[in-house]
């Protein structure tokens, strides 16, 4: 029983599918999961105008059904199978109106599946521009499917969209486009009789796909096998077969339909603006200067709402110690909750405004650019041009990166790719970052408009992508492949940010963080509190009884005591012992113990230092003082020399760890479902570990 | 004469593919024979390559486009 009509919008990559998905379901969308595999699925109510609602399903762009990287393979799964949770009851075909023989393509292919279809043609504004003329309602009449032209963003059609939807039937109308059966007659004839389908385009696809179909059975998979020897079928001959059959069809098609008044291959703006973003130097020099200036305003922009942040954040504490009565529940909410808290969320907008930038990259298509401007250069590494989307989204995060390493068609590629990722600094380290550089670095400016402070973490970032290109080259020696690699690749034309997509993405970013980031964090301070306030025994009880005692009370003042007195009690604390059990390991390094807990705590996920160090410095300190975190570590001093904690070799020392360092849980289980082998995360973790331990050795001993 | 031996702004029409498995892919991709293809630019180290064809932009590899014979 099924209330409500299942929409699926299908389409090449850049039609603008995400632009109408978001028109029609607004702010009622929601990422999920397609069952069993790892693609995202985004889908959303929309009202129609009769008043009924639909939910519409943003499937994966693709150029065909025959799928060209994992994520396309879930089109042909989803509409293929009656019984998949997401099958439609109806198929938008989203296509360019400037493009329409190449997108008509996917329209012939999936109208041959028998599913109900409306074509919608988007940039219709675009078309009429370029001087194409397509009569619609002769399109409509010749295929005898609905036809909605649409401009979606300048928000044109989509309410005849809706309403297409909404007179949609659930019988499939559209005429019959190629003859199928006579691509492998036997063969279809064979396999649909056998697993009893009634659409020979079906049987013939689980033919060609039948190995990554989730509905097909191994053993009927190993029988397809054999049919295929049994009749000789060549599935590239087949498909190029059909292929040219179906250009024929659409050809056509466009002959009775479409007028080009002019040849389309005239210089436009898109090219022109090619002519410097990719030019040999230029191209370069402006692709350094857009990562440069993202640098410089995420630390410049985010100064404001940081201070915001951090205020709200010491006077909650303020008013916490004021009106909470005093005890063990308050310290825990305030030293340990509230201090991991407010340590982590100060970062918020330095991250926002990270995957606004990113978003808008590749929202304009500069993204496809810097991918063939540095293919060559990827190539020689053991990388693909593709590679720089997973590579230049590590920036944000490393989760989706990987996943997004899914376009890559080669497996060598793809593998060294995921790889290499979550060497290139995530958001997770820009707040160890900014809080390091802070606390070694002077803030001023350098030639008079550089922010040195920008600059080193500029530097930072450059570093971890130089590492991520060289352990990839390593890797290309090692791994073995003679799969072919190929690079085929629309180059879209540049187009204004689309500023609410932007919006989304960057609320979405902060969302996630807050939530997911949130949780790990509350949980790993309230334990790492406790950790810190009790110890073994009753050591923490005999330092207060030393403490008190006459012979120490008339030689110190009573806030020095307080000072010696928590500090003594952490170091006898759990974590203290802790920490000090690793310190011998990492001393070499230029960390002490109090690092060294730290280190433990954020192997879970990078962000928890941050939290770690304000709880670990609130618990070691005078209560009564209300400061950011950043003070109290600068003012940090050893125990046993009594020399400053945080020097500047310390600090970089500290950073490249953090750099290099394999400390995220999420990437790890996200590398494992996309490589389905347990031995390539924890080859990462090893790998990381190793080059995290010798480059903080190397920079600590050169700077000391 | 193949894709690849054209100069920028230079143009042919698309006659044959000598890659099968290379030529399924660039015919989904709109590179079919009869089609005109022009060599817009070449990325700044002399490889991929970025053509108009079939109104759109499309950039492939030299190697790639070296199976693709022009009339």
């Amino acid at each position: 029983m099924k209330s409500t009509l299942r929409v699926a919008l299908v389409g090449n990559p850049n039609t603008g599918k995400s632009t109408i998905f978001n028109a029609l379901t607004g702010l009622n969308q929601k990422v999920g999961n397609f069952p069993g595999v790892t693609v995202d699925k985004k889908s959303g109510l929309c009202k129609l105008p009769d008043g009924k609602q639909v939910e519409i399903i943003d499937l994966p762009g693709t150029y065909s059904l025959y799928p060209k990287s994992a994520d396309e393979t879930i089109v042909f799964e989803v509409l293929s199978n009656p019984d998949n949770s997401s099958h439609p009851d109806l198929v938008v075909i989203v296509a360019d109106a400037t493009n329409l023989k190449r997108n008509l393509l996917l329209y012939t292919q999936i109208a041959d599946l028998k599913l109900p279809v409306i074509i919608a043609l988007n940039m219709m504004d675009q078309a009429e521009k370029g001087n194409i003329e397509i009569d619609i309602n002769a399109l409509a009449t010749r295929l005898n499917v609905p036809v909605v032209a649409l401009a979606a963003r300048k928000s044109i059609g989509l309410d005849e969209l809706k309403s297409a939807i909404s007179y949609s039937t659930n019988i499939p109308l559209q005429h019959a486009t190629i003859d199928v059966e006579s691509i492998a007659p036997e063969l279809i004839k064979a396999v649909s009789k056998k697993l009893k389908i009634d659409n020979p385009y079906v049987a013939l696809q689980i033919v060609h796909q039948h190995e990554n179909l989730k509905y097909i059975s191994k053993e009927d998979s190993l029988w397809i096998e054999e049919q295929e020897k049994i009749y000789d079928f060549h599935p590239q001959k087949a498909q190029a077969t059909e292929t040219i059959a179906r250009y024929n069809f659409i050809n056509e098609v466009l002959l009775d339909t479409v007028v080009y008044t002019s040849v389309a291959l005239e210089e436009n703006i898109s090219n022109k603006i090619d002519h410097y973003l990719t030019h040999k130097v230029w191209g370069f020099v402006i692709f350094f200067l857009i990562l440069f200036a993202i640098f410089q305003s995420i630390f410049a922009w985010s100064e404001y709402p940081m201070m915001l942040i951090e205020t709200v954040f010491v006077w909650l504490a303020e008013l916490g110690h004021t009106y909470l009565p005093a005890g063990v529940f308050t310290d825990l909410l305030i030293d340990g909750v509230l201090a991991g808290l407010s340590g982590v969320m100060v970062f918020i907008p330095q991250i926002a405004l990270l995957f606004a930038f990113i978003s808008v990259l590749e929202d304009t298509g500069y993204m496809a650019r810097v991918t063939f401007m540095m293919d060559k250069l990827m190539r020689k590494v053991g990388l693909s041009g593709k590679s720089v989307v997973p590579l230049i989204g590590g920036l944000a995060c490393a989760v989706p990166s990987i996943m997004s390493a899914r376009t890559i068609e080669n497996w060598k590629d793809r593998i060294i790719t995921i790889m290499v990722t979550p060497l290139v600094s995530c958001s997770a380290r820009l707040p160890i970052y900014t809080l390091l550089i802070s606390l070694v670095v002077p803030s001023k400016l350098v030639l008079g408009f550089i922010n040195l402070q920008g600059l080193v973490l500029m530097l930072m970032y450059l570093l971890s992508i130089v590492m991520a290109i060289l352990v990839a080259w390593v890797m290309k020696i090692i791994i073995r492949s003679n799969l072919k690699s190929y690079f085929i690749m629309e180059l879209p034309v540049y187009r204004m940010p689309r500023w609410n997509n932007v919006a989304l993405t960057m609320f979405g970013s902060i969302k996630t963080f807050v939530t997911e980031a949130g949780k790990v964090i509350v949980a790993v301070s309230i334990v790492l509190w406790v950790l810190a306030s009790y110890g073994p025994g009753d050591r923490i009880e005999k330092i207060d009884q030393k403490y008190s005692s006459s012979e120490i009370t008339s030689q110190y003042t009573e806030e020095e005591i307080n000072i010696l007195k928590s500090s003594e009690k952490l170091e006898n604390s759990y974590a203290g012992i802790v920490g000090k059990f690793i310190e011998p390991s990492i001393e070499p390094l230029g960390f002490d113990w109090k690092i060294g807990i730290s280190l433990i705590t954020s192997f879970a996920a990078r962000e928890v230092f941050v939290g770690t160090m304000a709880t670990l410095y609130s618990v070691d300190g005078d209560d009564s003082e209300m400061e950011p975190v950043r003070n109290k570590m600068a003012q940090a001093r050893n125990a046993k020399t009594g020399a400053l904690v945080f020097t500047t070799a310390t600090a970089f020392s500290l950073m490249v760890f953090y750099a290099f360092a394999m400390q995220c849980m999420s990437t790890m289980a996200v590398v494992y479902r996309e490589t389905k082998q347990w031995r390539w995360p924890i080859i990462q973790f090893f790998y990381m570990l190793v080059l995290a331990y010798g480059a903080s050795f190397i920079v600590y001993n050169l700077l000391k | 004469m193949k894709l690849s031996q054209l100069a920028i702004g230079q143009q042919g029409i698309i006659k044959e593919f000598t890659d099968l498995e290379m030529s399924v892919k660039l015919m989904e991709m709109g590179c079919l024979p009869g089609e005109a293809v022009k060599v817009e630019r070449i990325a700044p180290l002399g490889d991929p390559i970025a053509v108009t064809v079939s109104g759109y932009q499309l950039s492939l590899r030299k190697r790639e486009a070296s199976t693709i014979e022009l009339i």
